[in-house]
């Protein structure tokens, strides 16, 4: 496999544990825009117990997983008593201030950064995803998830059916934060460098954004949205050439077939961005399309009950 | 009157400086109806999220099977039998009707015995066996009222309570509501029927409370209310008898 594929496998990996740590709040109806501090932790811890005392990987990486889990449950209890934009708003502020933290921070790196000494390949994160999504599929499948789902529809009624509404969202939440963790572990691993910059703004608004526009309501979804961005940009970046020299072509203009800028793959990105948000507001995957899709599901159960009666 | 199940006394709610509900004590037998009538905003939905624990009463007691469960959670309060149906059927939209039928014994551990239950509501009603695997959103507003019923039956109550359940349904799904929830009753399920439609709720009822901006102003048996000129001229229209 070349380079590029092996960076591109290992990004995807990446971005769809990622999203799926952001999923678990969103699908109990919290939407969770820290996602960058989560992940930053789970890096930076990962990187400092490599770095500076020599950790194996397993303990790096579950370290890196357990330190964002253990934040993001203690935080959950305080931040989960905010509602709607307020949540968004006190997620994005705990994000930030991971950030400042770890700017500040000596043993940290600070502005320059940390090294990671023990490297990963692709196949690491690759395995990782795959555990990952699967656990969340059977998790989605099981009772607990019927619960979220249930917390997620109407919280109130939930509550009358005496499920504990506080603590779903909390183990929905902590368990979430873990997952981005162990996605910022990864990360550390395969890029051999850990940089504050990386874990930004725009990285908790773009992980939201693949889960919401990928769709929240089956576990599905995240894998879809993280794929579709990582891959679009990817995609255009060959397209993209192309198209301008075809339509410079048709135009007759000759000898115009510098690149075009990078910006624009961003551009098109957010043109699809905001489309999707028009045509598909519940996302790409919604539950009646997964279900329309299994119609081989049905017919057994409906023999099963018939054969019961 | 038999032994009181559910048992409240000198209940007060309030939210804020709004008092919603002022020292209702009122009692709900062993296999009785008790009916709570009054108009809009004299604390019938109050004095029900208090019963079923959404709000904290800010005063007085509330005893189940012998048990206080003044400040017991919801959970604790659905463990001990009583379970409420709420106001404007409200299913979980993302679910299918198995789904939610699944939802009303999420406290149970006996899954052999819920998938039991649940048979037995599908027996009852036939619409919802058919649709089992159908998004509950589809239903008609007298199926969602009945996923509704059933999904509080799955929960195994000894008491169920209903807020409004007759609001917004035709005067045919009314008709097969009260006759379900007469033949629930008679099955020995107790019954609190929170109800703006005062003539039905009366007609199965045993007990009634009349609640007027959050006091109880009339108590007595149905038949009696039924009869009662105050009563008529407060909610039947003073209809002559």
């Amino acid at each position: 496999m070349s380079g590029y594929w092996i960076g591109l496998i290992t990004i995807l990996s990446i971005n769809v544990i990622f999203a799926y740590g952001i999923f678990l709040a969103v699908a109990t109806g919290q939407l969770n825009l820290g996602g960058a501090g989560f992940q930053a932790l789970g890096a930076y811890a990962a990187a400092y117990l490599a770095m500076e005392m020599d950790q194996p990987l397993f303990v790096t990486i579950a370290s890196g997983m357990i330190v964002a889990g253990v934040i993001g449950f203690a935080i959950s209890f305080p931040i989960l008593r905010l509602k709607g934009v307020y949540l968004v708003l006190g997620t994005f502020a705990f994000a930030e201030v991971v950030a400042g933290l770890i700017l500040n921070s000596d043993a940290l790196g600070g502005a320059t950064g940390l090294p990671v000494p023990t490297f990963i390949d692709w196949d690491v994160p690759a395995i990782a995803a795959v555990i990952v999504a699967v656990g969340v599929f059977w998790l989605m499948s099981t009772r607990f998830g019927l619960v979220v789902r249930s917390v997620h529809d109407d919280e109130v009624v939930a509550d009358l059916m005496g499920v504990n509404v506080r603590m779903v969202r909390v183990c929905a939440f902590a368990l979430g934060a873990a997952l981005a963790g162990l996605s910022g572990a990864l990360y550390a691993h395969a890029y051999s460098f850990v940089e504050i910059q990386v874990f930004n703004a725009s990285l908790s608004i773009y992980v939201l954004l693949y889960v919401l526009l990928g769709g929240a309501q089956t576990a599905w979804g995240p894998l879809f949205g993280a794929a579709f961005f990582t891959l679009l940009p990817e995609a255009l970046r060959d397209t993209l050439p192309a198209l301008k020299e075809a339509v410079f072509g048709a135009l007759g203009i000759e000898g115009a077939a510098t690149p075009p800028d990078e910006s624009w793959r961003f551009v098109i990105l957010g043109v699809a961005t905001v489309l999707m948000m028009i045509f598909r507001p519940e996302g790409l995957i919604t539950r009646t399309m997964v279900e329309r899709l299994r119609p081989l599901n049905r017919a057994p159960r409906a023999a099963r009950a018939e054969a019961a009666e | 009157m038999s032994e009181a199940w559910l048992e409240t006394e000198a209940l007060d709610v309030t939210y804020g400086r709004t008092h919603a509900v002022r020292g209702v004590s009122l009692t709900v037998g062993e296999g009785e109806i008790v009916a709570v009538l009054g108009a809009n905003g004299a604390g019938k939905t109050s004095l029900l999220r208090a019963l079923q624990g959404a709000v904290k009463p800010s005063g007085g007691t509330i005893r189940f099977m012998g048990r206080d469960l003044t400040n017991a959670g919801s959970a604790e309060r659905v463990r001990s039998g009583m379970m409420l149906v709420p106001e404007g059927r409200q299913i979980f939209v993302s679910m299918t009707v198995h789904e939610n039928l699944l939802m009303g014994g999420h406290l149970r551990r006996d899954q052999s015995a819920v998938e039991k239950d649940i048979k037995a509501v599908y027996e009852r009603f036939p619409n919802l066996a058919e649709r089992r695997d159908m998004k509950a959103t589809v239903l008609s507003g007298g199926e969602q009222q009945m996923l509704a019923v059933g999904r509080a039956l799955i929960g195994r109550p000894k008491l169920m309570m209903l807020d409004e359940p007759s609001l917004g349904l035709s005067p045919l799904f009314v008709e097969k509501l009260f006759s379900l929830i007469q033949e629930l009753n008679g099955e020995g399920l107790s019954i609190l029927l929170v109800e703006q439609n005062t003539h039905m709720a009366l007609e199965i009822a045993s007990r009634a409370y009349v609640l007027e901006l959050g006091r109880v102003t009339l108590q007595g048996a149905a038949a009696d209310l039924a009869a009662d000129a105050a009563l008529a001229e407060a909610y039947l229209g003073a209809e002559p008898a």
